[in-house]
């Protein structure tokens, strides 16, 4: 499929997905080390966390729909959601859901079985259905009084279950495995899932961004497209009608995962820096 | 008309917007009846101490169980899906682990959101639930007339939240464990006392009993001469 004359090294290849899996379980063994083992780095779960007794890590999300139910918000999660926000906006928004999240693991892998089955159906809602479902909740938050999706949030429900104890949040886990196995593909992060569009707002103005530096050595090969769970991000970027255009993938959408990197067996891509202004 | 080519575009984007917003309203409905429902708490689930009233508590527990892990005694747990409790959010059981009513209240200390309120610094004064002796006819002490006072004995404010009061019916004489409202925290150490194999004496959230707290069973308006 690719043009490289050299064939890369299986680490060359799987390096940046490697790496996003190492954090994905990392954070969730940070979390587990407490009860199992009684060391207590960081304690709670992905609502709101105490690191090392000390600093509070507020999910801005969960905070901003209590505030619209009517809470008055307190110090200590205010600035745990500012701490998280900022380290966000930082190093790109989605990065929550490529390096944190896991629900990332159970989509990627529907995704997975999903391209061995060769299952073709297909149902692609609007992109911005997410930003719709992102509003309902917060709506329904100020109507109702109430931190709404959290009562059914997947992402939050298989965390704080593998941390806290699970009951039927499998049900949950599965039907999201389900959907992205049988009915959409990548359906849930790339479509559905409100917290991923809030963190690609805060994604708009992130730091690190992955850049297309070398696209005069693109092949069209495609391997990038194919393997983006957002591959509109790419195009303005890798292939833009104006020369000059800047080769950073400026997109919130974009989740920072790095896949493109590991297929490009040009080197087209980079992480880096968000205001490189020409292509390298 | 000379935006012909224009309103085609248009019309199918302001389509595409109302199917949306159409779609994120019944998602909304339906996710907005699932959360009023999930106002309801089973009368077995009592929440940690200083823990706003149901319907604020809501808006304010982010089911973060920093509570939970802050409770030297495991008495606090976060709700499963299924329990019956709002998933994530945290509760305990009296039968089976009370609260020990810590001086520090390391629970409330805990609460990042103050859905556990600060305003809460002295244990005595919280209002977790209220113990009522559900079944006089099993009590050991009322029934029988024996000499039981399980539940007298593990409250750890006895003799004002409760005491053994000596009663009389038909010329029976025996004593009667009986709770003092104002100073019941709820805390459930007589529940799990209690040597019948059901609990004679049950905590219930503070509302099921004193009807002039909001989320009562029944209106304010309707209850004459309540506490």
């Amino acid at each position: 499929m690719t043009t490289t004359t050299h064939p890369r090294s299986f680490l060359a290849r799987n390096q940046w997905l490697l790496a996003r899996r190492t954090s994905q379980i990392a954070i969730l063994v940070l979390f587990l080390i407490g009860p199992w083992f009684s060391v207590w780095w960081l304690k709670g779960n992905l609502a709101s966390s105490v690191f090392l007794d000390t600093l509070p890590l507020t999910d801005p999300l969960v905070l901003l729909q209590s505030y619209v139910g009517g809470h008055t918000i307190e110090a200590t999660a205010l600035v745990g959601a500012i701490t998280v926000f900022a380290i966000y906006a930082l190093i790109g928004g989605r990065v929550y859901c490529s390096w944190v999240c896991p629900i990332n693991i159970v989509t990627d892998a529907a995704h997975w079985l999903r391209t061995k089955l060769h299952i073709g159906v297909n149902w692609q809602p609007r992109k911005a259905t997410r930003l719709w479902i992102l509003g309902a909740s917060l709506a329904v938050s100020a109507a109702a009084g109430a931190i709404a999706w959290e009562l059914v949030n997947p992402v939050t429900m298989l965390q704080r279950g593998l941390v806290f104890g699970l009951g039927l949040a499998w049900i949950i886990v599965l039907a999201v495995f389900l959907f992205d196995l049988m009915v959409s593909r990548r359906g849930w992060c790339s479509y559905l899932c409100p917290v991923g569009a809030f963190y690609g707002i805060a994604g708009k103005v992130a730091l690190i961004r992955v850049s297309a530096v070398r696209r005069s050595a693109c092949t069209d090969c495609g391997d990038c497209f194919r393997v983006c769970p957002e591959p509109h991000v790419i195009s303005p970027a890798l292939k833009p009608r104006d020369p000059n255009t800047s080769p950073v993938i400026l997109s919130g959408d974009c989740t920072n995962c790095g896949r493109c990197l590991d297929v490009c067996a040009d080197d087209v891509f980079e992480m880096g820096g968000r205001f490189r202004k020409r292509p390298g | 008309m000379a935006d012909n080519e224009a309103k085609p575009g248009r019309r199918q984007f302001v389509a595409s917007c109302i199917g949306m917003a159409g779609s994120a309203g019944v998602l909304g409905l339906l996710l907005g009846t699932y959360s009023e429902q999930s106002k309801a708490r089973p009368a077995w689930a009592i929440r940690p101490p200083g823990a706003l009233a149901e319907e604020d508590f809501a808006a304010a527990c982010v089911r973060c169980g920093l509570c939970v892990r802050a409770c030297p005694f495991d008495t606090l747990k976060l709700a499963e899906l299924g329990d019956g409790v709002t998933a994530g959010t945290p509760y305990f059981v009296a039968r089976q682990v009370p609260c020990e009513m810590c001086k520090d209240i390391p629970c409330v200390e805990a609460c990042p959101t103050g859905a556990l309120s600060k305003n809460l610094t002295d244990i005595r004064k919280a209002e977790m639930g209220v113990a009522v002796l559900t079944s006089r006819d099993t009590c050991y002490a009322v029934a029988r007339g024996a000499n039981c006072r399980a539940c007298y004995l593990a409250c750890p404010i006895k003799d004002e939240a409760i005491s053994m009061e000596r009663r009389q019916t038909d010329g029976r004489g025996y004593f009667e464990p009986t709770v003092h409202r104002d100073k019941c925290t709820g805390c459930g150490k007589c529940e799990e006392a209690c040597v019948t194999a059901e609990a004679s004496i049950k905590v219930l959230p503070r509302d099921l009993v004193r009807h002039d707290r909001p989320g009562g069973p029944v209106k304010k308006s309707g209850v004459a001469g309540n506490r």
